[in-house]
């Protein structure tokens, strides 16, 4: 279960990107972070990772407090919460196989798992033709999928999406949500942030809408009203 | 702990090579300053060799009257080798002297002639006087002058040697200390252009670094491979300079010995070879892991 207890963060100087949030996420759910660019969905994803510390607040994930965990716990924090983004993020030096490694390795997995589950991740991703191919030498899609295999390697229980498809055609846009879709299926909770109307309404789950850093909805089967 | 290590240091060496170009460019900075701290070292050498040289060209000569004794000579001979600031006592005895000087001069067939018509030697003995440093000649000098052996003594050549003594001791020690300061210099320039060049290539790296965090790689794991990196440059540019000084100090070294004699570089490069080679890697590699250290840190502190 993830917890936003009276959130707030507060840039130098008076920027207010979010203002006192209140949001509790279920495991196993599928919400939509909805709202227009600067509306503060992707400070309250970076806040969930601890990439910025919130100003005022706490944020739980599973009863532990995100901004009193000490420097050395971020890591395993990382590890269980995987993160996509707009940009993709990939290690440009690493093939798409090694990408996905590479987290495993950092997580300290034995070779013989990390021999055993890249294929299969690649596999699941619909990559395994690509294996050893670096991301400039793939698709916007086709990253944003290696991206998708690599926060999957730790087994998160929680996969956040930061825009991960406002690089992308309509094509490669439905391919992504479709994987998200059955990510979450098979028991991750997924926190999706757009601002693309029509992947929105088409999905038909919770919806959070956020405006100026403030939430103003929340509903079950939301649609995206602005 | 142990695949960790090798996962570390196996990530390093493949960034190391899928990074060729910008390896490239920290390993050639690298290879300058250890091309300039090798050089620096083998300057010291010179000049050392050249100093030796010049203290070795320095001497002091007492001349001992005609009708003094062997023993006595000997006696006074002692007495110097037994003072703290000389370092050898040579005898030259009158027959000695004598055969020197016919050595010397047997092309000189007027000055042979006139020797001849002597009938005695009239060579004196004499005492060459070599102190530890040039400065001490001085204090030499005057203990022979106070002692007893003043009387026997005719003449003693520092006086006239004096200026000439006195500048070449303020030149050799002129060359040494100059030399440290340009060494201390050079060395400080090549290990900040190196430093530098790190940082940059550690700077393009930020993204990289940022996005390994974002992945739950713990800092020791994101740092690892730079540091192993920054070795590796250490490492591939000693291995290129040793490449390049081999025949280069074959080539000079013969042509050094020619404006000084007794200097043979090539021959110090060969039997020092290995100390020169782990002063090499020390340098290389120590500078290359504390510069990824030092750079990457600041890319690490952020949240």
């Amino acid at each position: 279960m993830i917890e936003f207890k009276n959130v707030s963060k507060i840039y130098p100087i008076d920027c207010v990107a979010l203002e006192n949030i209140n949001l509790v996420i279920q495991p196993k759910e599928f919400i939509s972070l909805a709202g227009p660019s600067g509306a503060g969905k992707s400070t309250l994803l970076r806040l969930l990772i601890r990439e910025e510390l919130p100003s005022e607040g706490q944020i739980f994930w599973q009863e532990q407090d995100i901004s009193q965990m000490r420097h050395k716990e971020v890591p395993q924090l990382r590890r269980k919460i995987g993160a996509i983004f707009q940009d993709f993020k990939l290690l440009s030096n690493k093939t798409a196989y090694e990408n996905i490694a590479f987290a495993m390795e950092a997580g300290g997995r034995s070779n013989k798992d990390i021999e055993e589950d890249v294929p299969l991740i690649l596999r699941l991703v619909g990559l395994s033709n690509r294996a050893h191919h670096f991301p400039d030498q793939l698709s916007g899609g086709e990253k944003q999928r290696v991206a998708i295999g690599r926060a999957l390697a730790h087994r998160p229980e929680t996969l956040m999406a930061d825009e991960p498809t406002g690089n992308l055609d309509l094509i490669h846009t439905w391919d992504i949500i479709r994987l998200l879709l059955k990510i979450n299926e098979l028991g991750t909770t997924v926190i999706l942030a757009t601002h693309d109307r029509d992947v929105i309404n088409n999905i038909e789950r919770r919806v959070i809408t956020l405006e100026k850093g403030r939430l103003i909805r929340d509903e079950e089967k939301g649609r995206y009203i602005l | 702990m142990l695949t960790k290590l090798s996962r570390i240091i196996r990530s390093g060496w493949i960034n190391f090579w899928r990074n060729r170009w910008l390896s490239g460019a920290a390993i050639s900075v690298m290879s300058l300053t250890i091309f300039v701290t090798t050089s620096l070292l083998l300057v010291n050498v010179l000049t050392s060799a050249l100093v030796e040289t010049l203290r070795d060209k320095i001497d002091v000569s007492v001349y001992f009257k005609l009708n003094v004794s062997e023993e006595e000579v000997l006696e006074a001979r002692e007495s110097l080798i037994a003072l703290n600031e000389v370092q050898s006592v040579e005898y030259v005895s009158r027959e000695e002297a004598l055969k020197n000087f016919k050595e010397k001069h047997k092309e000189n067939s007027l000055l042979m002639q006139s020797l001849d018509e002597l009938n005695d030697n009239p060579l004196e003995a004499s005492l060459n006087i070599k102190a530890q440093t040039a400065s001490q000649y001085e204090q030499i000098v005057n203990f022979l002058t106070s002692s007893k052996h003043q009387k026997d003594i005719d003449k003693i050549n520092y006086r006239q040697n004096q200026t000439i003594i006195n500048r070449l001791s303020s030149i050799t020690g002129a060359i040494q200390r100059s030399g440290v300061v340009v060494s201390i210099a050079l060395a400080l320039v090549a290990i900040l252009v190196t430093f530098h060049t790190i940082r940059l290539a550690i700077y393009s790296s930020r993204e990289e670094v940022n996005v390994m965090k974002l992945v739950g790689a713990s800092n020791w794991f994101i740092r690892g491979p730079f540091v192993v990196e920054g070795a590796l440059y250490g490492v591939s540019a000693v291995i290129i300079i040793l490449i390049i000084f081999y025949p280069l100090v074959w080539f000079i070294s013969p042509k050094i010995t020619t404006y000084l004699p007794g200097s043979d570089l090539f021959y110090f490069f060969k039997v020092n070879f290995w100390q020169i080679f782990l002063i090499q890697i020390a340098v290389g590699v120590s500078l290359g892991v504390v510069s990824s250290f030092v750079a990457i840190r600041r890319y690490l502190k952020k949240a």
